[in-house]
């Protein structure tokens, strides 16, 4: 015995997540597209915590109020100084009932000597909409609806397409002919018809439901690359060794064959997050998406398709600018991702 | 030789129909589940909000809502196959004759869109491939990513707004009768913007398509005999990957109908997509379900379409 431990003469060996870990740091674009999107995900949790843009609902300024750079808009700012306070939401049923109830509530503020209508600004850092919400706060709120829609939905779908297709590829035979059928009917039916008719049966509007929809319609793809990997795996040593100690079925699929496939479930969770975070503005741009009250990138949208008319395009280049960077940044991550867990792929 | 083809082609074509039957089945079962159960009861939906109990048993009869389940199946079967769904609930119109008279206006948008599509999409794919590794193939893709990342609402709205309304070269919106006039009129601006929007991922994904070939050896045999570079890309690479690049816009075609609902709804197009969008609006759900069900008849049986065109392009291809 010299003292040293042999083991220790050894350096471990890397595993997967290290490797794939040490090759995403050398790719540049990886790198900077993981630092945006860390950015918005940090935006989504400060604005859920209501650190940030917690007041995004407060007309802050004057109508349709331009981007600081702009300056004010003279001819807009004398004609609505006397405006009367709009409803929160036109297509409100409860809009003009609101409205009153506010009047009321401001006359009662007023004989008490309050003073209820703060200085409104004529200007904001990337101005204001309609009702003058500022726009870059309620960017920030839009955000956290479609970031977390997209997230959770992907979670969703990629959850069970790893369950139906850990069943058919473990176990086989009957149940494997069971999910291929069930595969074959959700893919002869065309996604965004899928999506449409579900969100037609589905009469309630909420983020719960869109998050459903989009989850309960995209386990597809997941299903049949994790189905592969089950069939792959099932012949192992890893699988046989487990089978003699004589784990259960549950275990052997989600304890030891698990951790080696969720590489791919991670890859196809991001890349259904960009696809779902698009399909929810679409939804809620149609109105089949949040409720109202609700802002989200899509919501803002219909908005702005009316507001570009009379000229002011802020709101839509915020929504959409917001949107296209973290999608950009998101799919470079996702690709980048995939080319370091699975190298082979490439 | 040549019979003994045919009849080996036939078999594959009885046998290919034979096996969407159970998958057929399932989508027929799978509808009626969505509709009947995980929907609410229509009878409400239909007698507004002033319903007496009267006046819901009646819309109950009227739709077979009284029925058991397995004749509700059965009436629903009978539906697709008749090609007969009723009236549409919102406008009393037909719902076969919505469906005939809204497949024109969508295949005048779309016919041309997916021919150009594929046209530049394949064009783009080989040029990126002549120069495949260069910072120009890497700044092309990453312009795709950045494309396609912008939401197809923005390319619409900003598209609608610049091109029609400020700058006056197309018509901001509408549909005539005439179908020269609805082509070279009100179609045009929609195919562009429908080609601006498609172009990104198509050339995405035929450039990974004609990539998966150029490693092949025949590639490295036509380049010892002395064949120009162009003459392997445009002929010997386009044959091999006409393959994935068929089943990819033949297996699209269905879905693009409703896919291209969002130009056909902001210009105005009478299609179908608009259609479903209006009919998931109303709640107008003999409209929904007819236009399910046969547009997933029309995915499997372009799919089945797919696998007999690959026949005629590649000889190895023998359909069993």
């Amino acid at each position: 015995m010299t003292g040293a431990d042999p083991v220790q003469l050894h350096a471990a060996s890397p595993g997967l997540w290290t490797l794939a870990w040490r090759r995403l740091r050398a790719d540049r674009m990886a790198m900077a597209s993981l630092a945006v999107v860390c950015l918005f995900l940090l935006s989504v949790l400060l604005s859920a915590t209501g650190l940030v843009a917690a007041g995004w609902e407060d007309e802050v300024a004057v109508n349709y109020a331009p981007p600081a750079f702009m300056g004010p808009d003279t001819a807009l700012a004398a004609l609505s100084q006397p405006a009367a306070p709009a409803p929160p939401n036109a297509f409100d049923p409860l809009g003009s009932d609101i409205a009153v109830l506010k009047a009321a509530i401001e006359e009662n503020a007023a004989r008490q000597g309050k003073t209820v209508q703060a200085a409104k600004a004529a200007t904001l850092p990337f101005g204001a909409d309609k009702w003058g919400h500022d726009i870059v706060k309620k960017t920030i709120k839009g955000g956290q609806t479609s970031i977390v829609v997209g997230l959770v939905a992907a979670l969703v779908a990629v959850a069970l397409g790893t369950l139906f297709g850990a069943l058919s590829g473990f176990y086989g035979g009957v149940v494997d002919d069971l999910f291929n059928w069930f595969y074959s009917v959700f893919t002869a039916i065309p996604s965004i018809l899928m999506i449409l008719t579900v969100a037609a049966v589905l009469q309630t509007r909420g983020v719960l439901t869109i998050v459903l929809i989009l989850g309960l319609t995209g386990w597809t793809g997941p299903y049949r690359l994790m189905r592969a990997e089950y069939i792959k795996h099932k012949a192992r040593e890893y699988v046989m060794a487990a089978d003699a100690i004589g784990a259960s079925g549950w275990r052997k699929m989600f304890v030891h064959i698990f951790p080696n496939v969720s590489h791919v479930a991670l890859v196809q969770m991001s890349i259904l997050v960009v696809g779902f975070i698009k399909a929810e503005v679409i939804l809620s741009f149609l109105g089949f998406g949040v409720p109202v009250g609700v802002v989200s990138w899509g919501s803002m949208l219909n908005e702005a398709q009316n507001e570009l008319i009379l000229g002011k395009w802020w709101q839509l280049a915020a929504a959409a600018s917001a949107m296209a960077l973290l999608v950009t940044a998101f799919s470079l991550f996702a690709d980048a991702l995939r080319d370091a867990l699975d190298p082979k792929l490439k | 030789m040549f019979a003994s083809q045919l009849s080996s082609q036939l078999h594959f074509i009885v046998r290919r129909l034979w096996q969407m039957v159970p998958t057929m089945a399932g989508v027929v079962v799978l509808v009626f589940v969505l509709f009947n159960w995980v929907g609410g009861d229509p009878s409400y939906l239909l007698a507004g909000k002033m319903a007496d109990a009267q006046a819901i048993a009646n819309i109950r009869a009227q739709l077979g809502l009284d029925q058991p389940w397995t004749v509700q199946l059965w009436i629903f079967v009978k539906q697709i196959l008749t090609f007969d769904f009723g009236n549409a609930w919102s406008t009393g119109e037909p719902v076969s004759h919505i469906l005939a008279s809204r497949l024109g206006p969508s295949l005048t948008v779309l016919v041309p869109l997916t021919v150009l599509e594929t046209f530049f999409g394949i064009a783009l794919a080989l040029a990126i491939a002549f120069v495949r590794g260069s910072l120009t193939d890497r700044l092309v893709m990453v312009a795709c990513t950045v494309g396609m990342s912008i939401s197809i609402l923005v390319y619409i709205i900003v598209f609608q707004y610049g091109l029609a309304y400020k700058l006056g070269l197309f018509p901001v919106q509408g549909w005539g009768d005439n179908f020269l006039q609805n082509l070279l009129r009100y179609a045009m601006l929609p195919i562009l913007i429908g080609l601006a929007v498609s172009i990104a991922p198509t050339l995405r994904l035929f450039r990974s398509f004609v990539l998966d070939e150029v490693n092949q050896d025949y590639v490295r045999t036509a380049r010892a005999k002395g064949l120009s570079e162009r003459r392997i890309l445009w002929v010997h690479v386009l044959r091999n990957a006409a393959i994935p690049i068929i089943t990819y816009v033949m297996s699209n075609l269905p879905a693009l109908l409703i896919g291209a609902f969002l130009l056909e709804r902001f210009f105005g197009i009478p299609g179908i997509g608009r259609e479903v969008i209006l009919a998931v609006e109303r709640s107008d759900f003999p409209v929904i379900k007819a236009i399910t069900v046969y547009v997933a008849a029309a995915t499997m049986v372009f799919n089945l379409l797919a696998d007999l065109m690959y026949g005629a392009v590649d000889p190895r291809v023998q359909l069993r």
